[in-house]
């Protein structure tokens, strides 16, 4: 027995060797990369489409050509979902905790990596549709510059709501537990529930994960009153949205993870 | 070496594991056994940490599973049911567990030839048939090198050249020194595989004895098993003189 035991290094587990494993898991999936590539596919598309169909060149042309990104949040967040709920589906969780049987140290690796991951897609996404859909421009329209006032700031935003967003849904999924219940709980929580709140509510639906993507974050100036059947709507600034958007992900993932080491597993 | 110690665990109204306490010492197979639904499963779940037990509790090492400093290295578990992602190959299932606790990736490539999935590591492990499912599962319980091994059922869908594979590896195994805690309802591969026995019915203990102990006072170990566990066995088929009569008591699950 001491002898057996003696082999055991010192120290013990962490942070580390946690977001190592959960990164081994998430590259080793086809449906990872598949997934990713076409939310990066389908961001630059809908730029370029909408920056051939532009003829306003008034208009706020970074925000057309971040038009795509919106869409793209959809498989990115359901990527998030699934990074947490398809332990529980497959029965992974079991291997997972029996490595790793602290569960806030789990949840803080799973979320540090695909937050990365989804981080740098997002950025990928967001630029290479800013340039896509400015080279798309006709009319005699010239493209926008990263030098433009707020344009840097709104492509960068534009890739942070991809980490961001999918950290919200990796928490929803931490939650819910249950891939069906909690994508549907996502998408109709991110994409539905806002079309309801601006016929209801105007006034709380500026502070919607996707009204803040779409009029905030992907915006080089504020819109000085939105036009939403004839009242005048007032979006949150550029950095308002941005910590509105993390606070969301951080209470969502602070109540998965309460969840989480709270219940069986 | 496994201490249980008033373990209990309570599913609403089911009381599933009662007081439970008994030792599994190293250098030596303990069979875990008990009929279908006595707790077996859930004992194994609340010794690492998947659940939490309502009273009671239980140590590797001295320790609660959830503080061991490298899990993997300190306790191998192999549970009844898959766990693991169709979509990721054998190698990589293996690397990422071994990543969470430093272990090399050469270990990897050892426990995979280990038990002979060396030619199918690259495969997904969604294709794998159950014995392959549980050859990579026992693959995961062998990563760490561990002194303490837990196996839930893990002859299941193993052929019997499997069977035998498995059997002499965890007899030398406990040979080595390791404290190895085998679950099954199949009496006669206990038999040949433990030397010590605990017996649980209901969630509660009914035996902690030697194999040859508890054989010694009826024709065999099943008879002494079917003996003990006769008052306490919830699921049962009905005996050949029971036949014409269906009891509404024990046809109610």
């Amino acid at each position: 027995m001491t002898a057996l035991t003696a082999r055991v290094p010192a120290g013990r587990y962490g942070f580390r060797h946690v977001a190592r494993m959960e990164w081994i898991k998430l590259r080793s999936l086809r449906s990872t990369w598949w997934t990713l590539a076409i939310t990066v596919a389908a961001a630059i598309a809908i730029g370029v489409t909408v920056g051939i169909n532009t003829r306003n060149a008034n208009g706020d042309l970074t925000n057309n050509a971040l038009a795509g990104i919106i869409p793209a949040l959809l498989l990115t967040s359901v990527l998030g979902v699934l990074t947490m709920t398809s332990e529980y589906s497959s029965g992974m969780i079991r291997s997972t905790l029996a490595a790793a049987p602290s569960r806030p140290l789990l949840l803080a690796g799973k979320a540090a990596v695909f937050g990365a991951l989804a981080l740098a897609v997002g950025e990928a996404a967001s630029f290479i549709s800013f340039f896509a859909g400015g080279a798309a421009l006709r009319h005699g329209i010239a493209a926008p510059a990263l030098t433009g006032p707020g344009v840097l700031r709104a492509v960068l935003l534009s890739g942070v709501s991809f980490c961001l967003v999918g950290l919200l849904a990796l928490g929803l999924g931490a939650v819910i537990r249950h891939s069906g219940a909690a994508i549907a709980v996502v998408v109709g929580g991110v994409y539905v529930l806002p079309t309801i709140m601006a016929s209801v509510a105007h006034g709380l639906g500026v502070y919607m994960p996707i009204i803040i993507i779409g009029n905030s974050l992907t915006t080089t100036k504020p819109e000085p009153c939105g036009s939403h059947g004839g009242q005048c709507v007032h979006f949150v600034s550029a950095w308002a949205g941005l910590g509105l958007l993390g606070l969301y992900a951080a209470v969502a993932l602070a109540v998965g993870g309460w969840l989480f080491a709270r219940r069986d597993a | 070496m496994i201490e249980v110690s008033d373990l209990t665990k309570r599913y609403g109204p089911t009381l599933a594991v009662d007081a439970l306490s008994f030792d599994v010492r190293p250098g030596a197979v303990t069979g875990f056994l008990g009929a279908n639904g006595s707790g077996k499963s859930t004992t194994m779940r609340l010794i690492l940490g998947l659940d939490a037990p309502d009273a009671g509790e239980a140590r590797i090492g001295g320790r609660r599973f959830r503080d061991l400093r490298w899990p993997l290295r300190e306790a191998g578990s192999l549970l009844e049911a898959r766990a693991f992602h169709p979509g990721r190959s054998a190698r990589e299932h293996l690397a990422a567990l071994a990543a969470s606790n430093g272990i090399s990736r050469r270990r990897v490539d050892e426990v995979l030839g280990l038990v002979g999935l060396a030619g199918a590591a690259r495969r997904r492990a969604g294709k794998f048939s159950l014995g392959m499912g549980q050859r990579l599962g026992l693959a995961a319980a062998l990563l760490g090198d561990p002194p303490v091994l837990l196996l839930d059922e893990p002859v299941n869908g193993l052929d019997p050249a499997g069977i035998r594979w498995i059997r002499d590896l965890l007899k030398s195994l406990a040979a080595e020194g390791r404290a190895v805690l085998v679950s099954s309802h199949l009496i006669s591969e206990m038999a040949l595989l433990a030397e010590h026995l605990v017996v649980i019915g209901q969630g509660r203990l009914l035996a902690d004895t030697s194999v040859a102990q508890m054989s010694a006072g009826s024709s065999s170990l099943e008879e002494a098993f079917l003996e003990l566990t006769e008052s306490s066995t919830q699921y049962r088929g009905a005996r050949p003189q029971d036949t014409p009569v269906i009891s509404a008591k024990e046809g109610r699950r």
